[in-house]
This record gives structure tokens, sequence and C-alpha cells, in this order.
């Protein structure tokens, strides 16, 4: 009990003296895993879309298949963004593995089907009629998705908090791809896992603190501009 | 000139057919409302004219040139406007939900916001103007669909049983602001209802459509008061309906056998010719067996009532005469008659009052 008491303590400490090399890694965390979601936003929220807006065959299949991949572990993805990436990988010669990059790429194949999820869903709800009000009245197919992404909104954003969630807590694609260098590819879910290996459980209380403030900013935001925009 | 016509349309889902009509055609300025029960295809044919079911075969022609061919469905699409059953307003305002057509063909703003206030008024939804949609009630909300459809200044409107899920009040309030709408703006509009009611205060012409196919098209006069076929009879309000045999033909009345009851009836239809009877409850009148009325009715019987339904105002009343016959009589008249199911009655209706429908 003491030793989480001394823990918390030396946490807040570190905290407060806004530590370099802490606040560096936090930067970093904020940074991938924010690019992450954009890009699983962009890419999931269109083929998401797509997918729902559209009848094909096997469509079920497709949907199940998004659906089964929301819950990608991430050592999983970790393990194939890196044989992709070896050296000797079909895209080894980028040379990007063990840097930044690399965990941005992972992060965004565990978000991507968490939004594309949500976003097949969110569009389905909106009534079937509404797609053929919207063209009634002369839109574009163009005009059409976007106002249909409009519509869904409220879901969209809870389908961004759910994909920034899913990437800034991972762990282990970020040190299999990341490789946890200090300074270039040290996030705080693996400078945590690391500080606490080595028993310094002040840095790992304070990392996680870190952790927790800046998933809980985040969706404060989101969470602000989506109920906003319901109960305006 | 036509403003729109099919031709040849017809509509099939998994094996069967949802619709099939020959020929359709809409004048300029014509308001013709699309009558039918659930089912008849009244919405899939309203979706096929405004080119949003795309899977059928036919042609649909705008002012003589055919969609897809001498125009895009969307050209086409920016040309019409449709209304639905329900509103299906944006979760935005009703002011950004009235502009939206007007946004989406790039008008500037200062003339899209008068377009936009003038359409709020005209439908008397100025002082909405900020509100969000999904704070409106049902008649609103419609009122808001209705002028959203409106401003974008439709060559045809198409309106899928607008008012069917609103209460009688506001539905009044609201068909005539439509009336008032469409004949000041001059708009060709196709409305389709299920209500006799609604069609005949809306529309100059009446079409009657069931199981995909158009069963009559004419003046609200005709359809209401000479219909084609049983089924339009039923729908356009004729209760009693029996089938006879002519057994006489005589200057201008014609006899009808039906169940050993003799008919008369105004018409020039040959004996042994079999005919349908059609008669309106409001056309036959009802009295005591022991009052002796003088009256110019051709057709007297005496009946005992089988069943009494009250239906507001007035009571229904079901007789058998050895024919079955429907009547209309008012509460206060049924109190004087002392009405009630197993009494002995007389009902006596005129020769003009039955129409012979051929079979």
């Amino acid at each position: 009990m003491e030793l989480i008491i001394e823990g918390i303590i030396k946490a807040i400490k570190l905290l407060f003296s806004l530590d370099r090399e802490v606040m560096d890694i936090t930067l970093l965390s904020l940074k991938v895993s924010g690019i992450a979601t954009i890009i699983s936003v962009f890419i999931g929220v269109s083929i998401g879309t797509l997918i729902a807006l559209n009848e094909f065959p096997g469509k079920r299949i497709i949907v199940s298949l998004v659906n089964t991949a929301m819950g990608l572990p991430p050592v999983v993805v970790g393990l194939f963004v890196t044989i992709f990436l070896w050296r000797n990988g079909p895209f080894g010669f980028l040379g990007i593995l063990y840097t930044p990059y690399a965990i941005i790429i992972a992060q965004s194949v565990i978000a991507t089907p968490i939004v594309m999820g949500i976003t097949i869903a969110a569009m389905q709800q909106l009534p079937k009629k509404l797609r053929l009000q919207i063209l009634a009245l002369g839109a574009t197919r163009l005009q059409m998705v976007w106002l249909l992404i409009k519509e869904a909104r409220l879901s969209l954003l809870a389908a961004v908090m759910a994909g920034f969630g899913g990437v800034i807590s991972e762990i282990g694609a970020s040190i299999m791809v990341g490789g946890n260098i200090k300074g270039y590819t040290r996030v705080l879910t693996t400078a945590t896992v690391m500080e606490t290996s080595k028993g310094n459980f002040d840095i790992a209380i304070s990392l996680s603190i870190i952790l927790l403030l800046l998933a809980y900013f985040i969706n404060l935001i989101l969470t602000h501009i989506q109920q906003k925009g319901h109960w305006r | 000139m036509s403003v729109i016509e099919a031709k040849g349309i017809s509509l099939n889902r998994k094996g069967h057919r949802i619709l099939n009509i020959f020929n359709l055609r809409i004048d300029e300025g014509e308001v013709v409302s699309l009558i039918g029960p659930n089912g008849a295809g009244k919405t899939s044919l309203l979706m096929i004219l405004s080119c949003l079911f795309r899977n059928f075969s036919g042609k649909i022609l705008f002012r003589g040139l055919e969609v897809e061919k001498d125009i895009t469905a969307f050209e086409y699409r920016r040309k019409i406007s449709m209304v639905f059953q329900e509103p299906l307003l944006f979760n935005t305002t009703v002011f950004e939900n009235v502009a939206s057509g007007l946004k989406f063909r790039r008008f500037n703003k200062r003339e899209c916001r008068r377009i936009v206030y003038e359409h709020l008024e005209r439908f008397g939804i100025i002082h909405l103007s900020t509100r969000l949609a999904r704070t409106l009630s049902g008649g609103e909300a419609q009122r808001v669909s209705l002028a959203r459809a409106f401003a974008i200044r439709p060559h045809i409107i198409f309106l899928d049983e607008p008012f069917s899920s609103l209460d009688k009040p506001t539905k009044d309030a609201l068909m005539e602001d439509l009336e008032r709408n469409i004949r000041d703006l001059k708009i060709t509009a196709i409305f389709a209802t299920h209500d006799r009611d609604e069609a005949l205060r809306m529309s100059e012409r009446i079409i009657v459509l069931n199981q995909g196919e158009i069963v009559q098209d004419g003046s609200p006069e005709e359809v209401m008061n000479h219909p084609c076929n049983e089924f339009v009879a039923s729908f356009s309000g004729m209760e009693t309906i029996i089938s006879g045999t002519v057994v006489k033909n005589e200057g201008g009345i014609i006899t009808i056998s039906a169940s050993g009851v003799y008919i008369d009836a105004v018409g020039d239809v040959a004996p042994t010719r079999k005919v349908i009877l059609c008669i309106k409850p409001e056309d036959i009148v009802l009295y005591p067996v022991s009052h002796k009325l003088k009256s110019s009715a051709r057709n007297t019987f005496t009946g005992t009532i089988t069943r009494v339904v009250p239906s507001g105002f007035y009571q229904k009343i079901y007789l058998n005469c050895g024919i079955p016959l429907v009547a209309y009589i008012t509460n206060s008249s049924a109190k004087a008659l002392e009405i009630s199911e197993g009494i002995n009655i007389m009902a006596s209706f005129k020769a003009t009052s039955v129409h012979v429908i051929r079979q």
C-alpha cells in the first residue's frame, strides 16, 4: 500500500515538474494515435458508407468480417505489420519498421474496422426513404452522401471516439512495430510497461495518469461536439 | 401539353407483378389524385414517375423528352419534387431544411434566403425558421416538408399520402394551405391517397389504382357516380353492391332480378344480361312499416334490420330485404324510428339512384 501511495505522490510531482522526457512521450502518443485515428476515419467512414449505401452480393459476409475485425487483437496486427515491413517483407524497402510511421500504420489497421463497423451501423440506421428524399430534392450522389454523413454525425463521432480509444490504449502493436526506442518510438503505453518491469512504479503511475487524462480530454472534446449537435 | 407521360410501365418483384401501367399522361397544371387501397401500387408508381426507382421497364417522358435517353434521371429529378408520408426532415433548423434543395442547386445566399422566407410564409411557418426540425410537431414537420418541396419550384410535385399520419384538424388546415399553394403557383401535382374525401377535395381528376393497374381514370364526378366496376364502386362509397340479371327493358327503365327481388334502374341493358347494381347508402330512405309514404321512388321493400353500426353523427343500418341493403340514418331519425336490430322497416330508393355496371 505504501508503495502505491508513494508512487502516486512521486507521479504527481513528476507531472507538475513537466519532465521533458515525459512530455515528449506524451506528445508522440498524441501525434501517432491522432494521425492513426484521422487515417482510420477517412478510410473507415468512406468505405463504411459505401458498404452501407449499396446492395451487392456478399454484403452480409463483408459486414460480418468488418464486425469481427473490430476486435482485432493488437498483437496480431503488430505481428503482420512487422512481417510486411520487415527487411525482407513486401514493404521492407520502405525502411520504416521501428519508426513512428510503423506505429501509425499498425494503429490505423486496428482503428479502421472499429470506425468502419460503427459507420455501417450508423448509416444503416438512417431511414431508407431519407436517401430518396435527398435525391428527390435534386442532390447529386456526392451531395446525398455528404448529407447522410452529416445526418449520422452523432454516431460517427462515437466511431471516432471508439477508434481513438482503441489505439491510444493499445500496446501490443506499438511495441512490436515501434520497438519502444527512447526519444523516437516510445509512447505512453510502451513506456508504462517498461517502467513497470524496471520497478519504477512512480514513473509508471504518472505515465498511466497522463494516458488516462489524455484519453479523457480528447473524449471530452468529442463528447462536447457530439452533445452540442444533439441538444442544440 | 403533357408534363409527364408514362408508357408501358411494369414493375416486378420476386416474380410478382407490382405495377402494370399501359399509358398515363399528366397535363400541365393538372392536380391528379392517385387513389387505391394499401398495396395498390400508388407509392411504387410515384417512385417510378419520379425516377427514384430505376429497376422497372417502360418509358417516362418529361415534356416529350425520354428520361435516361434525352435527359438524364438527375436532370429530370431537378425538375420535380416529392413529399413522402413521413416528413423526413434533416437534423438541422427549419430554415436549413427548406433551403436544402436550393443549396443543392447552388443558389446564391441572398436568393436562397428570399425564396426560403417566401415559402415559410406560404405554409405559415415563418415563426419556426430557427427551430430544430426534431422539436416540431407532426403537422409542423409536414408543413416544413411541403415548403421544402415547393421552394425548388418544381414543374411537377408528387405527394405520397402526406397527411396520413396527421389528426383531422391538422390535416384539414394543411390541406387548405396545400390546395392554395398548388393553385397560386400553378404547379402540376400527383397526390397519392387511400382517402376518398382527400382525393375529392384535392383534385380535378382521379385515377383509381388496384393491384398495380389503373382501373378507372376520370373526373371525381365520373369516378364517384359512375364507377366502372365493383372495386371502384366500393371504393367510391357505394355500400350496396348486388349481382342480378336484367329481365325487362322498357322506356329507359330496366328491371333487374336479384335473388328473386325485382329492382328498377335507369339504363339501357338488354334482357338476360348480367349486371351489378350499386347504391349509395345516403340514397336509401328508411321509414316505419305502418307509415304510408307517397313517393316517386320506384323501389320500395320491406326488410329486417340485421345490424346497426354507430358512426358518429349517423348510424349505418344493414337490412335484409331479400337482398342486402346498407343505409345511413341520422341519430335523431334512428331514435324517432326506434331503430334496433331485428325490427321490420321499409326501405326505398329511386331508379336513378341505382348505378348499373354491365358484367
